[in-house]
């Protein structure tokens, strides 16, 4: 296979990702049966996903459980809250009450009816748990006062200040609602156990091995799941999960493989491979630490984010790397997303980058650093962020700046983030879906928000960040998204943006009714999942 | 041994001296051609670390995406890596890394092994025996996993890297070090030194490491090969130097490994230099072993 081929082939599969339909096409029925297999790159430490971080919960234990709400699993930006357990519901107006009303008959597995006690329970575990039970996003909750269910199949929701966000908040991938009773005897129970209302129905794990699930008979949702089964390999090797593919005994990985990797796949391929194709909502950002000079002076920063040519970047490192489009503070193509022509009027965003460059050694002469250096923290993690680390040292040279890079290992990076010892640092931002509540935080003043590591102070931003959160239009809250995006990369330059990842998933074409998101976390239910002539052997 | 040392130091006349260093080396290139071939490549290297800013077609770090994964050819004699970066430019700077990576290593490793296992031997008695229980448990450990400890512990910058890569040869060099010593030990000039009332350490430094260099040289030569391997090893592991240093064992890692199939010349060349690097101190360190044990002399 040469160079030119794989070209082709590349090109083909981008045109085949951007203009093939989504997910269930209109003229194929949904074809029942087969085991789908797929592998995943991490294993769950825990079941409970209320208290876990990694897609290795979510991916094998997902299709085990609904929510209260999920997202459109149809809709591509991962951005649309559908029912999910609840049939319906309603919003006070003064956006302080939410009422839920429950679907009726939906079964435990274990064969107890799903009611608002479940949900009750589900909830309070999450916002308000108990002493010695972890909640990792309990701080997302901070706006719920209570939760009420003032009979077996309504649930209400009262709120401290009204929030635009609360509805995609509340169809959170990780708010799996489980057994009231269960949770009453021992809160720490789905650590170690299964008991959804999901399309499918626990079997086994075997550690460092497998999980296994088979079709929920008594699902509540009608015809679904068309899967008799799913099965996940746990494999942490890249090139192990590459030839589980390329050997077809695997479907697809839900996480993403890299540029080279999905075309070496469609090269030995061919049609047997379809690629699936999203930004993703994951982005490397550059911490310049504020409390170490000179960067606490915002001339010195803005001179390090002018140098970046975004643009050429993103054109070479999408061909070797998990990166791509040029983005603010909202993944592309988003209802909160600044539009193209907008974006390059921020500071590094332009399209001329010898203006920008020579902007930047102005500013160096000013701050008196015209022969800046400085060690560059990077996390011990290949991809991206080698090559994305390699792109920033070689912009930031042209500038006159001599970066050395040091490597953290994985596990000790964040102590070294938290502690601030360090000049600059990558850092990273992933979320569960496109919510300006969600995204921005990060970028509050550091007395506010602990994994704030430019360490910065900002009241302008946060004022900024509260008026976002509570405007009461979807152009009202664009206005002051874009503000905030203004301050946070343009006047301030407290962060860097570097380029947005990109998902590529490179599947076998026999699964269909999966859409890509830019989420790894949406869409792993697999509820709607179904393959076209029948399992692997 | 110990003999044709004391000749060469006790030797006046400088021309004489020079004229004999240069029967000795004729006589090794005649002796021993392979050792003669292994010393050629290692002095090319040094050559090439040393020329490497005057004699490299490209920068090292520039990145050009415009030559993203180019084929070797009249621009790029051994093409291109993923950033666009000549592979040739890359390999002549990473023969410096190496160099100074591998020397440091091999040379403090072994001075200070010498210099241990001279003591170890001069002194004896429950002194030496401490001394080699602990170079028995530091040799018990694998040379790239204790190296790997150290630079877990210490961090991977260049001077971390060499001091992770010392410590293993350490006690592999005291150990035949001592060896040797032993019977220095028991040398007329050593008890005379001691009736004189030296000091140890002058016993030790100019009385008995001169009689050990033999196996010293030996062991450095050893080492080097050694040394460049584990520091490819160490940067393949993202665990030596770091991009965008030019360096082989990081050429061999990240996108060299994705783009095997397309790319080839992104590790290949790399893997080469490497290769001829090891073999070719791997063959004058034999050679020298041969030419300077008296028990191997042949002719």
């Amino acid at each position: 296979m040469n160079r030119r081929t794989l070209f082709f082939a590349a090109m083909l599969s981008a045109a085949a990702c951007l203009f093939a339909p989504a997910g269930v096409r209109a003229d194929e029925k949904p074809r029942s049966g087969g085991e789908l297999i797929f592998p995943v790159p991490s294993e769950p430490p825990s079941y409970d996903a209320h208290r876990e971080q990694t897609f290795g919960v979510i991916h094998p234990v997902a299709p085990h459980y609904n929510g209260l709400l999920r997202f459109d699993p149809t809709d591509p930006t991962g951005t649309k809250p559908v029912a999910d357990l609840a049939e319906s519901w309603t919003v006070s107006e003064d956006g302080l009450t939410y009422t839920f009303k429950l679907r009726q008959g939906v079964k435990f597995h274990d064969g107890n009816e799903m009611t608002s006690k479940d949900v009750k329970a589900s909830y309070d575990k999450i916002i308000f748990p108990p002493a010695g039970v972890v909640s990792d996003r309990k701080g997302q909750y901070a706006v719920v006062k209570a939760v009420e269910a003032p009979d077996p199949y309504t649930v209400v929701f009262q709120l401290k200040w009204p929030a635009v966000s609360f509805l995609a908040s509340l169809a959170s991938p990780w708010n799996f609602i489980y057994r009231a009773d269960i949770l009453a005897k021992d809160p720490h129970w789905y650590e170690t156990h299964i008991n959804g209302t999901g399309p499918f129905i626990f079997v086994e794990h075997v550690k460092g091995s497998h999980w296994v699930g088979k079709k929920n008979p008594n699902y509540w949702d009608k015809g679904k799941p068309y899967l008799d089964g799913y099965r996940a390999l746990f494999i942490k090797s890249s090139s192990a999960q590459v030839a589980a593919i390329r050997g077809e005994r695997a479907h697809i990985q839900f996480r993403g493989f890299s540029p080279a990797e999905r075309d070496t796949l469609k090269a030995a391929l061919g049609d047997k491979i379809t690629v699936a194709e999203s930004p993703w909502d994951c982005l490397l950002l550059v911490a310049p630490n504020h409390t170490k000079k000179p960067f606490d002076d915002k001339r010195v920063r803005r001179a390090l984010t002018l140098a970046l040519d975004r643009y050429a970047g993103s054109k070479a490192l999408s061909k070797i790397a998990i990166v791509k489009e040029v983005a603010g503070v909202q993944v592309p193509g988003t209802p909160y997303a600044t539009p193209p022509e907008e974006l390059e009027k921020l500071a590094g965003y332009g399209k001329d980058i010898n203006a920008a460059r020579a902007e930047a050694k102005k500013l160096l002469k000013e701050a008196g650093v015209e022969d800046l250096s400085f060690t560059f923290s990077n996390r011990g993690v290949p991809m991206p962020y080698e090559p994305v680390a390699v792109w920033l040292i070689d912009q930031w040279r042209q500038i006159g700046v001599n970066v050395k890079q040091q490597v953290v290992e994985a596990a000790a990076y964040y102590a070294t983030l938290k502690k601030g010892d360090f000049e600059v640092a990558m850092d990273f931002q992933c979320g569960y879906t496109v919510e300006p509540d969600l995204d921005l935080y990060k970028f509050t003043s550091r007395s506010k928000n602990p994994s704030n590591y430019g360490f910065y102070e900002d009241k302008v931003l946060d004022d900024l960040y509260e008026k976002q959160s509570k405007a009461k239009s979807v152009e009202e809250r664009k206005k002051f998204v874009r503000q905030f995006e203004k301050r946070l990369l343009d006047e301030e330059a407290h962060y860097l943006m570097t380029l947005q990842w990109h998902r590529i998933i490179p599947h076998s074409s026999k699964v269909r009714g999966w859409q890509v998101t830019p989420s790894h976390y949406l869409n792993q239910m697999l509820d709607t999942v179904w393959l076209a002539d029948g399992p692997t052997q | 041994m110990s003999a044709t040392t004391e000749g060469v130091l006790v030797e006046p006349a400088s021309a004489a001296r020079r004229r004999r260093w240069l029967d000795l080396t004729l006589s090794f290139c005649r002796r021993r051609p392979l050792g003669a071939i292994g010393a050629g490549v290692v002095i090319f290297m040094i050559l090439v670390a040393v020329l490497a800013p005057w004699i490299s077609p490209y920068d090292p770090l520039a990145i050009d995406f415009a030559a993203m994964l180019a084929a070797p050819s009249a621009q790029h004699w051994l093409g291109t890596d993923a950033f666009g970066r000549d592979v040739l430019s890359r390999i002549i700077y990473g023969s410096q890394t190496a160099l100074i990576v591998g020397f440091g290593a091999a040379f403090i490793g072994s001075t200070v092994g010498a210099v241990i296992g001279v003591a170890s031997a001069y002194f004896g008695g429950r002194i030496d025996l401490v001394i080699q229980r602990f170079m028995d448990i530091l040799i018990s450990f694998p040379l790239i996993i204790l190296a790997l400890a150290m630079v877990a512990v210490l961090g991977n910058n260049l001077p971390n890297l060499i001091a992770a890569m010392t410590v293993p040869m350490i006690p592999r060099c005291a150990l035949v070090i001592r060896s040797s010593a032993l019977s220095v030990r028991e040398m007329p000039y050593v008890d005379a030194a001691r009736a004189l009332g030296y000091r140890h350490t002058r016993i030790i430094l100019r009385h008995m490491l001169p009689n050990v260099m033999a196996p010293y040289l030996i062991m450095l030569t050893a080492f080097l090969g050694q040394a460049i391997l584990l520091e490819a090893s160490l940067s393949f592991l993202g665990l030596g130097v770091q991009e965008p240093t030019a360096a082989w064992g990081l050429m061999l890692r990240g996108a060299a490994v994705e783009f095997a199939e397309t790319a080839p010349w992104m590790a290949l060349f790399p893997g080469l230099a490497i290769s001829l690097a090891v073999f070719a101190f791997n063959l004058f360190g034999d050679s020298l072993r041969d030419a300077l044990d008296p028990k191997l002399r042949t002719g």
